[in-house]
């Protein structure tokens, strides 16, 4: 195995010294070129997870190692031009077209008083190229529908040409056909040689495309593995609190929950 | 990218510019409306008119229309909210709060009530900056604007009580005029004291205009694209209030500019601040100069700026509203 792009040890983490831990005693590494879901139930500590990767905020103890150097030694321009975000969900309160908002990815290559340029255009445009909403250019961003504006999220950051891209609940408010279009693109991304990081609490979503999963609970990492190690009955139902049986339907692994309803 | 006309550079100098030039000869000397070159040239009065008062005066409307809507574009987009005017965070109401506390207690020369103005405009933002820091809940953005709303009101009962401690035949038709805003006493030495601070935030907040975009993402999408988002937004923030609350203590309160100007500005080159801020400055310039020359020609006595400001910001502002083409934003 080659050497891990992430890794991440004994974090702890909470929002206020003297509340209880968000996260505890999270470690997992994660290899380069691969894609890794985290999965568990709403709840799990995983957005704060993600934050906490991003260096947004600190953990109380425990480290975050990108190559081989912790996270908070990278300034916050080293560290935008090696991880990107497409974020949950993004309020956009003005009407920037699609290719300005997605030039805006361009800004970890730019320094405070910089003007992008043609070929920063040029870049955004390849993103929008690679997840298919070229048309979509100079459509304003608050006339998209739910899907589109995923995508255009994506595309921004894209044009950040980052190493690893981190992708919070990418395909929770997505409808089935809006949900792969979004899985196939993480799968074209991993061809290319990214490193994808992604939370859902969609078990389906995790075994589409994932090799690797982190299973969290309540701030806790349950179990860590490949797909085919730990999408399994009993660690899904451990996992997400409730039964879950995993059945096998032409090859691939389906979940189905039937508990009964009071 | 289609190139849009408003974004060329010679429009953008063009049109304040040809506004300032008109405006120079405009006035009610020797006769309302235009004075003939002939006069400029022969008369020895219009020319101290010309270059003693109404240059300087000029000077400042331009300066003042061009702070507004600049301050006005930038906290839009650093508050993400396109209802936010510069002066919300306490800074209008503080500053005419700090006017009438000068003119009843100090004195009204021009020097002490500007002085007074302005140090309690500052003051405005910093009770509001240093409330924002206690409330415990809301994000940053949230915390502001309550902020400012408390302390704008605390501000504005002050200003009550002042109007009602004034003496009504003297104090309180000057406290009223200073509130409604005006330029009719701006000199030489009121310019220089505003110049220095607006052409220097002007500059940065030009220079930082693209920048800008990033800014109205949320906190964790800006950090996540390598934006240092508290040190740049405290460094625009603080730009825009200074330059507001100068402009703010010679003028008096000026409403609308900073919130109109910016949405006329978005319509006509889109939201990207790159684009729409350059155009919102030269707008604003040449907004508040024609404001102006309504103000002081219009009838033999002075309109107060703020109301000519008000009336033409509503009217444009609905006109933008009914328009076809025109959809509200979420």
């Amino acid at each position: 195995m080659s050497q891990p792009i992430l890794s991440i040890s004994n974090l702890e983490f909470s929002y206020e010294p003297d509340q209880k831990n968000v996260l505890n005693a999270i470690s997992f590494e994660i290899q380069p070129g691969t894609i890794t879901a985290i999965l568990g139930p709403n709840g799990a500590g995983k957005t704060t997870l993600i934050h906490l990767l991003l260096g947004l905020r600190k953990p109380l103890s425990g480290s975050i190692l990108l190559k081989d150097k912790s996270i908070g030694h990278y300034s916050r321009k080293e560290l935008s031009q090696w991880i990107g975000l497409v974020p949950q969900s993004e309020y956009v309160p003005f009407e920037y077209s699609v290719l300005e908002y997605v030039l805006l990815g361009r800004a970890p290559y730019l320094g405070p008083l910089d003007l992008p340029s043609e070929a920063d255009v040029e870049i955004a445009r390849q993103a929008l190229l690679q997840v298919g909403i070229e048309h979509l250019e100079k459509r304003p961003i608050p006339e998209l529908s739910g899907g589109e504006l995923q995508l255009v999220l994506i595309a921004r950051a894209l044009a950040q040409q980052p190493k690893v891209l981190l992708l919070d609940e990418p395909t929770s408010h997505l409808d089935l056909s809006n949900r792969n279009i979004t899985l196939q693109i993480l799968n074209q991304l991993r061809s290319t040689g990214v490193t994808v990081l992604f939370t859902t609490h969609d078990p389906e979503a995790a075994s589409l495309v994932a090799n690797n999963l982190v299973l969290m609970r309540q701030g806790r990492v349950m179990h860590t593995g490949t797909l085919e190690t730990t999408f399994t009955s009993q660690k899904l139902s451990e996992t997400y609190g409730t039964h879950i049986d995993v059945i096998q339907v032409d090859g691939l692994p389906v979940v189905r929950s039937l508990e009964k309803l009071q | 990218m289609k190139k849009n006309l408003w974004l060329s550079p010679i429009i953008l100098i063009l049109i304040p510019l040809l506004v300032f030039l008109i405006s120079l000869v405009m006035g009610r000397y020797p006769k309302p409306l235009f004075m003939p070159i002939s006069v400029l040239i022969n008369d020895e009065l219009a020319q101290r008119l010309v270059f003693s008062l109404r240059l300087p005066r000029l000077l400042s409307a331009m300066c003042l229309g061009m702070a507004l809507s600049a301050a006005g574009g930038v906290m839009q987009m650093l508050f993400r909210n396109p209802l936010i005017e510069p002066g919300f965070l306490g800074v209008t109401q503080g500053a005419g709060f700090g006017a009438a506390l000068s003119i009843i207690f100090l004195g009204s020369s021009p020097l002490l009530v500007e002085t007074s103005a302005t140090f309690f405009a500052v003051a405005g933002l910093l009770f509001s900056y240093f409330i924002a820091r206690r409330i415990r809940f809301g994000g940053w953005v949230l915390r502001l604007i309550l902020a400012g709303i408390a302390v704008s009101a605390f501000f504005s009962a002050g200003l009550g009580v002042l109007k009602y401690l004034a003496d009504p035949t003297s104090q309180l038709p000057e406290i009223t005029f200073w509130l409604l805003g005006g330029l009719w006493s701006v000199t030489w030495r009121d310019l220089f004291y505003i110049l220095p601070v607006v052409v220097i935030g002007l500059v940065i907040i030009y220079l930082m205009r693209w920048r800008l975009n990033l800014l109205s993402l949320g906190d964790e999408t800006a950090a996540s694209l390598g934006v240092s988002v508290k040190t740049e937004r405290t460094l625009l923030l603080g730009v825009s209030v200074a330059i507001t609350a100068v402009v703010v203590s010679v003028a008096g309160i000026v409403g609308w500019i900073g919130l109109i100007i910016p949405h006329i500005a978005r319509r006509l080159v889109g939201a990207n601040s790159a684009n729409f801020i350059p155009v919102s400055i030269a707008i604003g310039g040449a907004f508040a100069i024609l404001c102006d020359d309504i103000a002081r020609t219009l009838s033999a006595g002075e309109i107060p700026l703020g109301i000519i400001t008000s009336l033409l910001g509503a009217i444009i502002f609905l006109a933008l509203m009914i328009s076809p083409g025109v959809r509200l934003k979420q």
